[in-house]
């Protein structure tokens, strides 16, 4: 990076840090910061989009009710990291397959042979010929596919349980009026829900935050896996910055991190509460 | 119509003869000085050097990819790469499940690492990376086993006094005890397992046959012995 950095070994305490932190390996785990807060930005309107559907489709009649249902009853009672574990082998075996069948009609071998799951190598997903960030977007697309799977079934019972709390009165009013269901659904229903949604969802996007670090479990890279590559003890024969266990100060560093995300999540989730309850009589509802 | 599903069938086989070249190389990246990342992020090691040294052999274009040590099995054999290089003994019960290629690093020793001599090896705590050789012997042996996931962690949890001794590769524990005053191997070394090999999914024997050349003709050649002195110091095992 600078060019006193070539010889460290000589360098007095702030240069060495000034070089030690712009090493490559820093530079990856600085970007993965951004891959951790796009992770977010994308999983969090995607899983809200699968509550919606999910929480429509429990409200729905008979048969739809019961997919919504198995769906949030399943993803609820499975703990996270056996459906993470599951999901990012089941996902990637499936689209496999499902090309496999399409693309290589006339493909003789068994695709599971013993232990191996193998098909052709034209329905490789991605093809083992592209290049290395080519894997890892598809690494990173099926993480955010399954943290939608997760985190949707916990907002789908948060909005079914919101979709329920808007008082009848308004219901009935909509009716009065000859509203359809489809309009009642859609004008009067929806946006009064997202006041008692919001403190439900609102906990779900704080243990979002918190659950990245299962990102690596999905082969993703994250904060806390290069925290603890970088921070564990380094010996001067593979390094030239050797030092020793600083698991501690980069640990330090994320919980730093994390506590101000949180808060920031925190001040912005107020005042979009702020903003949703504006001219509602929410809180301090009269009885009459 | 017919034309175009055949051009396309074409295609498709051609970049399916293609896509054979490219071999994805999974290693832990975090046993040095068998696989490590440098400074800059990328695989390093001896077995970086190796496999770049099969693949050019083999006339294989080859890529590094990184896995956790945990689940490096089950995307081998779900196809997310083609090879594993990452320090794994050749064992019985991984031989079940994948296929080896021959050993690359003759049986090495394992060894006891601690901050006292007299650190007790049958009744204490001892260390050792998850699903290893090495924690199945320490589970046998009597002793406390207790696992981490990565091989740093079973040298600090030495360090902080969590356990009495670290047991893992002797060629893994060198360099930290020679950095390190306070840290002395104690007991004698254990043979174990087959040395390490590449392992390859028992479907792809045709892979196995082509590294398993190229490494013959290393062993032949005597770079292969040359590389191990170069990573392991002067004592280190080599093939005969």
């Amino acid at each position: 990076m600078f060019a006193f950095c070539a010889d460290p070994d000589t360098l007095e305490t702030a240069r060495w840090f000034a070089c030690y932190l712009t090493t490559g390996k820093h530079m990856v785990f600085y970007s993965s910061f951004g891959t951790v807060l796009l992770l977010l930005a994308i999983t969090a309107p995607t899983a809200l989009a699968f509550g919606f559907l999910g929480a429509m489709a429990a409200r729905g009649p008979a048969p739809l009710s019961w997919i919504g249902k198995t769906y949030i009853a399943i993803v609820r009672g499975i703990p996270d990291i056996a459906f993470f574990l599951f999901f990012v082998i089941a996902l990637d075996q499936g689209f496999e397959w499902i090309r496999h069948q399409i693309l290589c009609p006339d493909w003789e071998q068994p695709i599971r042979q013993g232990n191996d799951f193998v098909v052709c190598s034209a329905a490789k997903l991605p093809l083992s010929s592209s290049p290395q960030w080519v894997h890892e977007v598809y690494g990173f697309l099926i993480a955010v596919l399954t943290f939608a799977i997760v985190f949707g079934a916990f907002a789908a019972n948060v909005l079914y349980g919101a979709m329920r709390a808007v008082p009848q009165a308004q219901i009935e009013t909509a009716q009065a009026y000859g509203m359809t269901p489809r309009q009642t659904f859609w004008r009067i229903l929806v946006p009064q829900m997202w006041v008692y949604a919001l403190s439900g969802l609102g906990n779900l996007w704080m243990v979002l935050i918190k659950a990245t670090p299962l990102l690596f479990l999905l082969g993703v890279e994250d904060i806390v896996y290069w925290a603890r590559e970088l921070g564990g003890a380094k010996t001067p024969r593979f390094t030239d910055y050797p030092h020793g266990d600083w698991r501690l100060w980069y640990f330090l560093f994320l919980l730093v991190f994390y506590l101000a995300f949180t808060k920031i999540s925190e001040a912005a989730l107020e005042r979009l509460m702020a903003r949703l309850t504006h001219g509602q009589a929410f809180g301090a509802r009269a009885t009459s | 119509m017919k034309k175009l599903l055949l051009t396309t069938a074409i295609a498709f086989a051609g970049t399916a003869a293609l896509a054979q070249d490219v071999v994805r190389l999974g290693t832990e990246g975090a046993y040095p000085p068998y696989n490590f990342l440098d400074d800059n992020g990328e695989v390093a090691g001896f077995e970086r050097v190796l496999g770049d040294e099969l693949c050019a052999r083999a006339n294989l274009t080859c890529e590094w990819v990184t896995n956790d040590w945990d689940s490096i099995i089950p995307n081998l054999v779900s196809s997310n790469y083609d090879v594993i290089m990452a320090g794994m003994s050749i064992t019985d019960e991984r031989d079940e499940v994948i296929d080896f290629t021959q050993n690359y690093v003759p049986p090495a020793a394992s060894a006891y690492a601690a901050l006292s001599e007299e650190a007790d090896l049958e009744g204490g705590v001892v260390a050792a990376q998850v699903n290893t050789i090495q924690a199945a012997h320490v589970a046998a042996s009597g002793a406390t086993l207790l696992e981490f996931a990565t091989p740093d962690e079973t040298v600090a949890a030495v360090r902080n006094g969590e356990a009495d001794a670290v047991f893992a590769d002797k060629d893994f524990l060198v360099p930290i005890v020679d950095e390190d005053a306070a840290m002395s191997f104690v007991g004698d070394d254990v043979p174990l397992g087959g040395g390490l090999g590449a392992g390859v999914r028992e479907s792809d024997g045709e892979l196995r046959e082509t590294l398993d050349a190229a490494i013959q003709s290393m062993k032949d050649d005597g770079s292969l012995n040359e590389l191990i002195l170069e990573w392991f110091g002067e004592d280190a095992l080599v093939f005969e």
